[in-house]
């Protein structure tokens, strides 16, 4: 027997006061530490799939639009811009590196990206079985899908038009598993990559009504006539500059001298950061209110029990316990309530972190991992062992200056 | 072994309490009896170092307590002085044993043999392992000798430990705190205002 372990039994033996403080501190911190790693989780996904991509040129429309669906396959694309206008530009000197990438069709969900072989490089993707695509109609196939829809090397499969599940079928269009890729996380794990001309193929039949669609943005091409002998289109290109600085004044040329949109991808999800970030922070603060509740809650608590157990401790006092051994009893009820109740909140954050990437994977077939703490998380321990000092602190003083000849007296 | 010279107290300049002179010789029980009133708590609690007095000299085991720090008399406490109380006290969120062990991690000392050897002579072994709520008034009232007598003490106070009694139970509780104090080796102070005590004292003091 000791102190820590007395400590403990009169937590136990109070179970129903001591749980209301703990579940609200769980609360508190997990919220935070839930917002936390997602925000960390989804900062870190986004990050590592830019790749290094300054620049993307796609289809005029929104901007975020533009990065969501040709850096991270997750929204439509804008539209589609024109194989030669996208040469024009990759030609520029200011250009280092280049990346075409088209959409077309979909299998089962999954994306089927039509691209030149530097994007798989783009990604580190390795082949784990098979061989890159030598024909068309010849895939790779990323991890994650192959994981999901039970993929095989040589099997076909048959695509749908559009982006969702819901297109209608191409007769024509059956591909061909050659490899599979090794996991990467990164987008490319969620996608089914072939070369552009396949993609080029399948949608010659197509191109008639879609450009009828077009036809607006049509017209205004100062070049039709020169592209006349090449009709062919892309979704959006990827662009590393050979100069970081580049990245102020070369989109801002494409923007405004031709009917091409340029986006910078970091631009764009640092601003689409802020916009989340406000929710962020409101929820913070009410789960910070939480804290400070449990915070109140646990004072009253063993305001009360300390009330109820005057006697008790008089008695521990008479068997010779000093003032000191008293007071920190007390400190230690509330650090063990607090203590316990932040590990509890990381653990509930975890489990939300799951909860949440389950939903992701089944939306937008993104999936987040890592259990690791963050340094955030190490505040938060310091915020919850603040808390059970502060509450505790006039509850131990009041032990400490216990006068136990009048509580015996009284009794 | 007890001193005590004109010994004076009291409570916030309104009750006052001045002591006669006890002089109690090692190997001796005291009877102190005294009418509700005539300050028999306070006098206890002098004893017990859990108050000081405002003047005079309580020599204890040869040790003046009134010169003693609040931290040196709860260590004199732990290591001399057993406490029964009129109503038992115990840390109710532990079971008989636990209380006992905490008692002993109090006085630094950890020995199962001897809260056996205690529960066994008090005939509560059985209920080592029950919460203290769980106990009867008497099985109660023997855990508290217990803990009283766990740490082997040099002296025994008694607060009151037959006032709720009837006749019977009155003389068998006394029998055994009597016994308890000679077998484990202690001297025995009981102070009360219950005069059915004074037959089982040779010495006994009336305030």
């Amino acid at each position: 027997m000791n102190i820590f372990k007395l400590s403990i039994k009169n937590i136990f033996n109070k179970p129903l006061s001591s749980s209301i403080s703990l579940a609200l501190l769980v609360l508190g911190v997990g919220i935070i530490s839930l917002l936390l790693q997602l925000n960390t989780l989804i900062k870190d996904q986004m990050d590592n799939n830019l790749r290094g991509i300054d620049m993307v040129v796609g289809a005029k429309g929104s901007p975020l639009q533009l990065i969501l669906s040709s850096v991270y396959h997750i929204d439509s694309p804008t539209g589609n811009i024109s194989l030669a206008e996208a040469e024009t530009i990759s030609n520029n000197r200011m250009v280092g590196s280049s990346i075409k990438i088209l959409y077309g069709d979909n299998y089962k969900g999954f994306r089927i990206v039509g691209a030149e072989r530097k994007f798989v490089e783009l990604y580190k993707g390795v082949i784990k079985e098979g061989k890159d695509w030598d024909n068309p109609y010849e895939v790779l196939v990323g991890s994650k899908v192959y994981e999901k829809l039970k993929i095989n090397l040589g099997d076909e499969l048959i695509s749908s038009h559009g982006l969702r599940e819901t297109g209608q079928s191409h007769d024509e269009g059956t591909f061909k598993v050659v490899g599979l890729l090794k996991p990467s996380n990164s987008v490319i794990d969620q996608l089914i990559i072939t070369s552009p001309e396949s993609v080029w193929d399948i949608h010659e039949t197509h191109d008639h009504d879609e450009h009828e669609n077009e036809h607006e943005h049509e017209h205004e091409h100062e070049h039709e006539d020169e592209d006349k002998d090449d009709n062919r289109e892309i979704t959006a290109m990827l662009i590393k500059f050979k100069s970081p600085m580049n990245i102020i004044q070369f989109p801002r040329q494409i923007n405004e001298n031709t009917n091409l949109q340029a986006a910078v991808p970091s631009y764009e999800i640092s601003r689409l950061f802020k916009l989340f970030g406000f929710g962020i922070e409101t929820l913070s603060y009410l789960a910070y209110l939480i804290i400070i509740v449990s915070g109140f809650s646990l004072f009253i608590n063993l305001f009360n029990s300390m009330r109820e157990r005057k006697y008790e401790m008089a008695l521990i006092r008479t068997l010779g316990a000093s003032r000191f051994q008293l007071s920190t009893m007390i400190i230690f009820e509330s650090l063990i309530l607090t203590i316990s109740g932040f590990i509890l909140g990381l653990l509930f954050s975890r489990f939300g972190v799951m909860f949440v990437s389950s939903l992701m994977e089944e939306s937008i077939n993104y999936n987040l991992k890592s259990l690791k703490i963050l340094n955030e998380e190490y505040w938060l321990l310091g915020l919850s062992i603040l808390i059970g000092i502060v509450s505790s602190l006039i509850p131990a003083i009041q032990v400490y200056k216990m006068n136990i000849s009048k509580i015996l007296a009284d009794a | 072994m007890l001193n005590t010279k004109e010994v004076e107290f009291n409570y916030d300049n309104q009750m006052f309490f001045k002591f006669q002179n006890i002089d109690l010789n090692s190997n001796e029980n005291l009877l102190i009896i005294g009418d509700s009133g005539v300050g028999k708590t306070t006098l206890m609690h002098l004893l017990a170092g859990l108050l000081k007095s405002n003047s005079g000299s309580i020599k204890l085991f040869d040790k003046e307590l009134n010169q003693m720090s609040s931290y040196q008399l709860d260590s004199f406490r732990k290591n001399n002085i057993g406490i029964v109380f009129q109503r038992p006290h115990f840390v109710n969120s532990l079971t008989v044993k636990e209380n006992l062990q905490l008692a002993q991690y109090i006085a630094n000392k950890n020995d199962n043999t001897r809260i056996e050897s205690i529960l066994k002579n008090l005939n509560i072994f059985d209920k080592s392992n029950k919460k203290t709520n769980q106990l009867s008034q008497g099985e109660k009232q023997r855990v508290s000798i217990a803990l009283a007598i766990v740490n082997s003490p040099k002296l025994i106070l008694a607060d009151e430990p037959t006032s709720s009694l009837d006749d019977n139970n009155c003389s068998k509780v006394i029998k055994l705190l009597k016994k308890q104090a000679t077998d484990f080796g202690a001297q025995l102070i009981v102070i009360t205002h219950d005069s059915r005590l004074k037959k089982h004292f040779k010495k006994s003091i009336e305030l």
